[in-house]
């Protein structure tokens, strides 16, 4: 599958966003580390929110028609495309009510409430983001619950690790936000292998025989039809090399998990080690990247069997 | 009415007259224009509702070339219907075609990725998806004699590889076609229910091939001078 960058662009930023603003909601209500000021909580919910919006906006960007995007909106009952997008909006108005019930001081019931409706929404949203990828049967890489899973741990990851970040800045009692950072980011790791674990077998898959329907004999394309590529070709011809696969999905054991992994230590040692929470924080979102390329770069349509693949 | 067609893989000889039909026909359709990309250039592309692939089956010399024309199979169980985000794709429920709003479609490719037949494809001047549709402007055409209203890819077939009909009607001759031929539709495991049938080719005697015998030193020494001999 060819690897669009305004939706891995869009798929990584409105996750840690999501992300963010949820561990926001659950920092704020048990007051961890000695909790934020209010002004440090809606800075941190903003800039949540911001990274949530200009994800949305971007994934505008792959559409050939955006004209019409406003219409994606409509088939709420059937399509997770269009449902993503309706807990989206469903979750700016509340995200704004929680912003400014700390603002303005409003009773605890309201910012409370609406806090843990903003975390649930933003929890629906980013599973609704993997659904959109896990509901295809015809590409059996994504076929898999494991995929929302990912989505999931990978937003609340880098989330947790931005969150980090602003913990230090703060000057807060660091050792929550870090016992919190590593436990996610490490059920991350462990969700991400399993995926990775779970792909390697094909399964039981469609091959180039049912494709065709000429099950009794190998079948073998001889020509596609067409001289040069075609919309098909280029939206999934796109192949990785295995071995490139492997040094990426190192990458992003390396670069997205044990990286951030090791700067947790240093922060936990160090006391208000800001330098090492924001490589932290920034390593997580590039191997957040690096996976969700791979995510698309590994997964094979089926439509490949009418292009040559024996299986997919 | 469910409406569909039916591929004679015994009988297609593989001339992509269905494709430039259905090409002809839909180019100036209701769907229409189908935009082509550097059409006399270094790399042409564009848009087609119809493609034929050319397969072998087995081996030498019990090998035998298929021609494979594909398009929409105008699913039961569309997902490409059902992903959709806009409602810009739908099924009728009158005959079953699955079409495509052109003034909703947002471009967004998802339901491409849900068809496992590559029956959609994008058009990158309009930037919207467009897709077989059973020459639904033809089918119905009261201004057309009874026997014209089908598809062109129909109507054009030189071997009359493809018929169209009504599946829903046992009597009809798709019906009965498919079941006398034992008629097949692809990938059925994936659960979309294709309504397209496809017609396996039959059994042939398979012709000796017997390799020449050698033809001595005579022979051979007439074959090295061949081999010296520059035309």
């Amino acid at each position: 599958m060819h690897p669009a960058f305004s939706v891995i662009f869009f798929t990584v930023a409105s996750g840690a966003g999501f992300g963010l603003i949820s561990l926001l909601f659950i920092a704020d209500f048990f007051k961890l580390g000695g909790s934020f000021s209010n002004d440090q909580l809606v800075a941190g919910g903003l800039i949540a929110m911001a990274l949530v919006v200009f994800g949305l906006l971007s994934s505008t960007f792959h559409l050939a028609n955006p004209k019409n995007a406003w219409r994606a909106f409509s088939r709420f009952r059937t399509s997770w495309l269009s449902r993503e997008g309706v807990f989206a909006m469903v979750f700016m108005p509340l995200a704004l009510i929680y912003l400014a019930s700390i603002m303005f001081d409003a009773p605890q019931w309201l910012r409370v409430i609406s806090g843990f409706l903003t975390a649930m929404m933003a929890w629906i949203t980013v599973f609704s983001t993997g659904m959109i990828y896990a509901c295809l049967k015809t590409i059996r890489q994504w076929n898999t619950p494991l995929v929302p899973a990912n989505y999931l741990a990978l937003g609340y990851a880098s989330g947790s690790l931005l969150l980090l970040v602003g913990a230090v800045a703060a000057g807060l009692d660091t050792t929550p936000y870090i016992a919190m950072s590593a436990l996610i980011v490490s059920i991350a790791a462990v969700l991400k292998a399993i995926y990775y674990f779970w792909i390697r077998s094909p399964g039981l898959t469609p091959t180039i025989n049912t494709a065709t329907g000429l099950t009794r004999a190998k079948v073998k394309l001889l020509d596609t039809g067409h001289t040069h590529g075609t919309f098909l070709t280029q939206e999934f011809g796109f192949q990785i090399a295995r071995q490139k696969a492997g040094l990426l999905k190192l990458v992003v054991f390396s670069v997205g998990f044990v990286l951030p992994g090791l700067m947790l230590v240093w922060v936990f040692n160090q006391h208000g080690g800001q330098a090492a929470a924001i490589v932290a924080a920034c390593a997580g979102i590039v191997g957040a990247a690096v996976e969700r390329w791979l995510f698309f770069a590994e997964a094979r349509h089926v439509v490949n069997l009418y292009h040559g693949a024996q299986r997919c | 009415m469910r409406l569909g067609l039916v591929i004679d893989l015994d009988v297609c000889v593989g001339c992509h007259a269905c494709a430039i039909a259905c090409k002809e026909w839909n180019a100036s359709g209701t769907i229409g224009p189908l935009s082509d990309y550097q059409p006399y250039g270094a790399e042409p592309s564009g848009v087609w509702f119809n493609r034929i692939r050319h397969y072998e089956m087995d081996e030498y010399p019990n090998n035998k070339t298929v021609n494979f024309p594909m398009s929409c199979m105008h699913c039961e169980d569309a997902d490409c219907v059902t992903v959709c985000p806009t409602g810009a794709s739908y099924k009728r429920a009158e005959d079953g075609i699955v079409l495509i709003d052109q003034d909703k479609c947002m471009g967004c490719n998802y339901c491409s990725w849900a068809c496992p037949y590559g029956a959609r494809e994008l058009d990158r001047s309009s930037g919207t998806m467009k897709k077989c549709t059973l020459c639904v402007d033809r089918i119905y055409d009261q201004e057309l004699p009874v026997e014209e209203r089908q598809p062109s890819c129909v109507l054009t077939c030189p071997a009359h590889a493809r018929m169209f009909g009504d599946f829903d009607d046992p009597d009809s001759a798709v019906s009965r076609t498919v079941r006398e031929r034992g008629g097949f539709p692809l990938m059925p495991e994936l659960n979309y229910n294709p309504t397209n049938q496809y017609l396996p080719p039959r059994r042939k005697p398979v012709i000796p091939v017997d390799t020449q015998p050698k033809g001595g030193l005579k022979e051979s020494i007439k074959q090295f001078a061949n081999k010296l001999v520059r035309r």
